[in-house]
């Protein structure tokens, strides 16, 4: 048997493909709402191009077109070599691909326009939600029935994430969606009040927990044990972590709801949960650093590991982070302030995105037929890897500052109990944060267009040098080859 | 909520801490450290190596802690906690302490009348940190209002400019309502109407075409607005006879007055400041003036 009859690359190429497209449309739009945010002349006037429309565009792309690709690429080329297996169906394989793709094309179109359902990270209406449901139980079904005629006795880790994953984005996406329709275009929400704003947190923290987490820990237990050449730190930590990280996910949605209308009881338990999740969520970033021990010097040498060792830390900083800004009186700080965006985006810049590209560059050249790892040019990807590590940074600083800032500011009073500081005085601090922000968002976009012409020339070095197919071949020898 | 959906909740949260620390217990060691459990996955193994300690109890001592905050706060079910604290009991409690607190520096200033305090420098400083905080996102940090919100520093007053009528104003809101003459009009009518305004407000206009406008304003207009386009300012009805313009000052903005009409909002502060910060804000918007 060759590699293309043995395994389903072709939706795999097709996912991680546009996962760098799709990285590059999200992450442009992200730079440009930032740059709005410091000049707001930017939005020209016009609806289509305002902030509150291009935001959730921006925010749909990057974690569920980007990320999402990222995902699907990962999830479906891993399922398949550690079951030893091809994917149950290639037609649906298919589908999911063009399914979802259909999907973001319809976001892209419908959020510009203003067609929203007001819910965060939700924002689509009815009939892209329909869609968004059937792709997904087809995915499912490539997924567990891939898993199912497995030719290895055991299930490895990284589909137990994958596959926690794919069951709680079915059911997160259900529930929270589920809404009257009143025309092609507009539904109401069957949830109202106090019950509809923790429906959407318990739907959005565990899209953070499951999509941009349990997901790309599935994406970390395969490629960094792949691409480190080293057993996995410990089995039993990845059961014990893997059991407590999915189970308490679940209820640590009330901490984005502190001081509301929520009852107290509520948020408590959101509260205490969410601190009890921190050692399982630390238990993935200490299973994918340790793997490494007694190969720390392969960092010096090969870039896509420093992607996945970064994106690892990065991890355990914003899954640090979380927990404390969870805590009542540092969320009396935190909460509203561009604090929480900074947080966002140390997970999803430097986890969610570091990681992801780090497992492109290690997949990419295997889809050419070339070795695991082997892109056109490793100095690229080394750029690559500093562009994303500085923008990183540049972006969690200036927002740590301005949202440490604005709490500060919102709370400062004078003698007479006065406040100190109008809303629109803390706006105006907030713009140095703002052009930093703005910096550090572009040097990371300008990385993913590095990796974009990384990939075109891998392509067209594979094209005109075909090695032999190596994927029967365990591929043990790894790292770029310039 | 009801004893049975407490008790729900209840064995929920206990539960889970509890089933938590027991996948903990029971794994907390392992055979064969060092050695890997001979499985193999597309070339990866993994090691049979166990839990850190420092995460290991590290978990431990956050579940203690989350039992303890339950405890202490009201998070089981109906359970109010042994600590008492409420939401609004901590509200209530921090504001009565602000009241108390810093109550008598403003009430130093109650007997005061207004006109008077507009010349006090210390009573001044305050009447602005209370605008910025409270009037200035509508009215502009410097009172100079925006398109429906009226400009405080000219000399034209909706609702009347006396000391008094500003503290009115600002303890009890106003509501002006324009209706829509649409119906009434057509547009024909509407850009008569416009016309007549505009050589009110002493703009060179078509004559013929005020002249109709005139007629239509004598019936539909004159009644809050008055004869001579002077207002009123018990409605709060605008003065249409110069170039302040509250919706804007094109004729498009003041033909879409007149067709859709124009809903004006000024909350009440009562409630959210006192009176006798109110007393100092009015102050304050009179100093405007000065």
């Amino acid at each position: 048997m060759t590699a293309p009859t043995r395994y389903n690359y072709k939706v795999v190429h097709q996912f991680a493909i546009m996962t760098v497209v799709w990285g590059i449309v999200g992450m442009l739009v992200g730079v440009f709402i930032a740059a709005q945010l410091a000049w707001p002349a930017l939005n020209f006037d016009t609806s289509w191009l305002s902030f509150g429309r291009l935001r959730p565009l921006h925010t749909n792309a990057v974690i569920f077109a980007f990320g999402g690709s990222a995902l699907m690429a990962t999830s479906l080329f891993v399922v398949q070599r550690t079951c030893h297996t091809r994917l149950i169906s290639d037609r649906l394989a298919a589908f999911v691909f063009w399914g979802w793709q259909a999907v973001i094309v319809a976001a892209a179109i419908t959020l510009p326009m203003g067609l929203t359902s007001s819910k965060e990270y939700a924002e689509l209406e009815w009939p892209i939600d329909v869609l968004i449901a059937i792709v997904w139980i087809c995915y499912a079904i490539v997924f567990f029935g891939t898993i199912t005629k497995r030719k290895e006795k055991h299930i490895y880790v990284a589909n137990w994430f994958f596959g926690a994953f794919i069951i709680a984005v079915a059911i997160l996406h259900i529930i929270n969606s589920l809404a009257l329709p009143v025309t092609l275009t507009k539904s109401y929400s069957v949830y109202s009040g106090t019950v509809d704003a923790l429906v959407q947190w318990w739907y959005g923290h565990n899209a953070v927990g499951f999509f941009l987490t349990a997901g790309f820990l599935g994406i970390m237990y395969y490629f960094v044990p792949k691409q480190a050449e080293r057993p996995v730190y410990s089995y039993r930590l990845s059961v014990v972590h893997f059991w407590a990280l999915i189970a308490i996910y679940v209820w640590a949605g009330p901490h984005h709801l502190h001081f509301t209308s929520l009852p107290d009881w509520t948020q408590s338990v959101g509260m205490a949960m969410s601190l009890v999740l921190l050692a399982p969520s630390w238990g993935g970033m200490i299973n994918g650093i340790m793997t490494l021990s007694g190969a720390w010097d392969k960092l010096r040498t090969d870039p896509i590991l420093k992607f996945l060792i970064v994106s690892l830390s990065f991890y355990g900083m914003s899954t640090f982070e979380g927990p404390m800004m969870s805590i009542k009186s540092v969320n009396a700080l935190s909460h509203y302030t561009d604090w929480t965006i900074g947080h966002v985006h140390s997970g999803a810049l430097g986890w969610v995105a570091m990681i992801s590209i780090g497992s492109m560059y290690h997949l990419i050249p295997l889809m050419y037929g070339r070795r695991a790892g082997a892109m056109y040019s490793v100095k690229l990807i080394d750029l690559h890897f500093w562009l994303s590590t500085i923008g990183t940074v540049l972006y969690i600083v200036s927002m740590w500052v301005n949202g440490l800032m604005q709490g500060l500011m919102w709370r400062a009073v004078n003698s007479d109990g006065t406040l100190t500081y109008s809303f629109i005085e803390s706006v105006e601090a907030s713009y140095a944060g703002y052009v930093v922000r703005f910096i550090g968002g572009a040097i990371f976009f300008a990385g993913m267009l590095v990796m974009a012409y990384n990939i075109w020339k891998t392509r067209q070095l594979a094209l005109a040098n075909p090695l032999p197919a190596d994927d029967l071949i365990d591929s043990n020898v790894q790292g770029a080859h310039a | 909520m009801s004893t049975g959906f407490s008790w729900f909740v209840v064995v929920g949260t206990l539960g889970s801490l509890l089933t938590f620390f027991l996948i903990l217990y029971l794994n907390r060691s392992t055979s064969n450290p060092g050695k890997t459990t001979g499985h193999s996955y597309d070339g990866i193994e993994e090691y049979d190596n166990p839990l850190p300690a420092w995460w290991f109890w590290g978990f431990i001592i956050t579940i203690v802690f989350g039992v303890g905050y339950l405890l202490y706060y009201p998070g089981l079910g109906n359970f109010a906690g042994l600590g008492g604290w409420t939401q609004t009991g901590a509200l209530e409690s921090d504001q009565q302490q602000a009241d108390e607190r810093y109550g008598p520096i403003f009430a130093q200033y109650a007997a005061i009348p207004i006109d008077e305090l507009v010349h006090d420098t210390a009573a001044m400083r305050m009447g602005r940190r209370l605008f910025a905080t409270n009037c200035s996102v509508c009215h502009g940090t410097a009172g100079t209002g925006s398109a429906g919100f009226p400009n405080l520093t000219d000399s034209e007053w909706l609702w009347g400019g006396d000391a008094e009528q500003i503290k009115t104003t600002i303890l009890g809101g106003r509501n002006a309502m324009m209706p829509s003459w649409e119906a009434a009009l057509q547009d024909e009518g509407v850009t008569e109407v416009a016309e007549y305004v505009s050589q009110l407000a002493g703009r060179e206009v078509d004559p013929t075409v005020a002249e109709a406008g005139k007629a239509r304003y004598d019936m539909f207009c004159v009644a809050c607005h008055g004869p001579d386009g002077g207002g009123q300012p018990m409605l709060g009805a605008p003065a249409l006879n110069n170039e302040i313009w509250l919706y804007g000052n094109s004729r498009l903005r003041i033909e879409e007055s007149i067709r859709h009409g124009r809903n004006g909002q000024m909350p009440a502060f009562a409630q959210r400041l006192g009176e006798d910060k109110v007393h100092i804000l009015s102050a304050y918007v009179k100093s405007l003036q000065l």
